[in-house]
């Protein structure tokens, strides 16, 4: 029998340590839409957006309110549109229509942001990637709610310089074409490498080709849980510390499996994986930097901050594990710069730098996210770090990814405002050597060697 | 069997048990468990309840019964008991 302990403790959770779940993501293949004419297609795809989608926002408000629990996102995921595209689409500007109907979809369904506005070009692109990649920096300028991923390479199949080529260029134009909203448009678009098919969080979810027709997905939150759960270990050795992030993690889980597998079942549409990821947002007290600091460091940046986010994750995935059937995603802990207020305080005292975010991205869940870069920043320092970082991915067979924002008009010393979830940030100093002969030799680099395991 | 639980929690006062179980009863909810503390000069209570005799949607009733807390001056909350045992129990 439950007791008044424990149903005060999940209750302190949820309102002074912001337990929530992060979100839902409602994966829909929209294979079956194909259609060799472009208003059929749009068509096809509106009306099976909206026909699965219909209750997904009214059903998370309702199971809010049954269990106590804030659902903070709804949102959805398709099918890579380059695929869904392809044989309906010859120029980029098609497929920046097919972007407004997804829009429109999103807007419909009362959903925050919709994702899958992506290629998979980890070996080689088809024309119809090139044309979406090339469409990208128009379609996110002109809507809202759509997201856009692009994976360029994998530990299977090495990574595809000349995407990474093309989407230095393409982070630098969606910067430009969305110059008046703070180059809003890149905090939308995520380069991958090693992309998985069923990641709930955007900006880089999609509904991979691997998946069933609809699947619900979730990601569970709470690094203010964490924080306050390592509080009360202050001083103790790294055994107590680990099964304290363990406990903790198990328990943020079993809360999200319960609300997928209701949500599953009230939706009628089977429950896909859990994503055991701690998400951090700009609200003080839900960030993954308090948490690392919290274990012992005087600011994240620190040395030792590459360790504590390495056993931070690792324990976290431990815990959760066991708490849900299916996990899948991302997995991990985020470390963004502008959605976390303990990461913006530090690069503000100058603790942390490009360089130690991404060594620490060697062992955090995914990349340098939602990192402020000046204006200026050539197209070929961009695909640079993307390579860097997709080679990091590829060697070390994670999930790896880069979204910075090149705020046009904006350098060192400025700080740039997002709004919502996606915070501020200053605008954080990148190497001033170039790298372009390196990025202009395109082709492949071919896959590591360990990727031979057949 | 529809198991839920319900918290109150806030200043003491006279009458709280009495207006939630009026409440409840009014609306055909059994009470099969209540244990209740006071730290402090603070209320703290919980009600195991059976609400599957109820004709009221849910939904419904977590909201009069937060509506009813703040008449009173505490916090009500009526959560489904399964995100308790889920995050307490393996």
């Amino acid at each position: 029998m439950i007791n008044i302990l424990e149903v005060n403790e999940t209750n302190k959770m949820i309102e002074q340590e912001m337990l929530d779940v992060r979100t839902i993501t409602l994966g829909i293949s929209l294979l079956d839409c194909c259609d060799s004419d472009l208003d059929t297609l749009n068509r096809n795809i509106y009306d099976k957006i909206t026909r699965l989608a219909k209750d997904l926002v009214s059903t998370g408000r309702q199971i809010e309110l049954e269990y106590g629990i804030p659902i903070v996102n709804k949102r959805i995921s398709v099918t890579p549109i380059a695929l869904v595209g392809g044989g309906a689409c010859t120029t980029p500007g098609d497929f920046v229509e097919i972007a407004k109907t997804l829009d429109k979809a999103a807007r419909d369904t009362r959903v925050n942001f919709i994702g899958g506005y992506s290629a998979l070009v980890s070996k080689g692109m088809t024309p119809a990637d090139e044309n979406l990649i090339h469409s990208i920096p128009a379609a996110l300028s002109c809507t809202e709610g759509v997201c856009s991923s692009v994976n360029i390479g994998s530990t299977k199949t090495g990574i595809n310089m000349d995407a990474v080529k093309l989407m230095g260029e393409i982070v630098r134009e969606t910067a430009e074409a969305t110059r008046e909203n703070n180059s809003m448009g890149c905090a939308k678009l995520v380069v991958l490498c090693n992309a998985p098919d069923d990641n709930p969080f955007m900006a880089g979810a999609f509904h991979g080709v691997t998946e069933a027709d609809a699947a619900i997905n979730l990601g569970v939150s709470g690094p203010g849980v964490v924080k306050r759960a390592l509080e009360r270990v202050r001083g103790e050795n790294f055994e107590v510390l680990c099964e304290t992030v363990k406990r903790t993690a198990f328990k943020v889980t079993r809360a999200g499996q319960l609300v997928a597998q209701e949500a599953s079942e009230r939706l009628g549409i089977p429950f896909g994986i859990v994503d055991l990821s701690l998400a951090p947002t700009p609200s003080v007290g839900d960030s993954v930097a308090e948490i690392l600091e919290e274990m012992g460091l005087e600011s994240v940046g620190a040395p030792g901050t590459t360790a504590a986010l390495a056993l931070l994750n690792d324990q976290v995935k431990k815990g959760g594990v066991m708490a849900s059937s299916f996990v899948g995603g991302l997995s991990g802990a985020f470390i963004p710069v502008s959605e976390d207020q303990g990461m913006i305080d530090a690069v503000n005292r100058g603790a942390l730098t490009f360089d130690k975010l991404e060594a620490m991205t060697c062992v955090c869940s995914v990349g340098l996210d939602m990192i402020a870069i000046p204006g200026d920043t050539p197209a070929s320092t961009i695909s640079g770090i993307i390579a860097d970082e997709a080679a990091i991915g590829m060697i070390n067979q994670k999930t790896t990814a880069v979204r910075l924002i090149p705020v046009i008009g904006k350098d060192v010393g400025d700080t740039v405002e997002f709004g919502g979830l996606l915070g501020h940030a200053p605008i954080q100093p990148v190497n001033r050597f170039g790298c372009a002969d390196f990025i202009n030799r395109g082709g492949r680099i071919p896959a590591p060697i360990h990727s031979f395991k057949n | 069997m529809n198991k839920t639980i319900v918290t109150v929690v806030g200043k003491d006062t006279v009458g709280i048990i009495a207006r939630v179980c009026t409440y409840l009863a009014n609306n055909n909810v059994n009470v099969e468990d209540i244990s209740q503390t006071i730290v402090q000069g603070y209320f703290n209570m919980m009600m195991i309840v059976d609400t599957s005799g109820s004709e009221k949607p849910f939904g419904e009733m977590v909201t009069e019964l937060e509506n009813l807390g703040d008449e009173i001056g505490v916090k009500i909350r009526c959560q489904r008991e399964d995100i308790f045992t889920k995050m307490h129990r393996i």
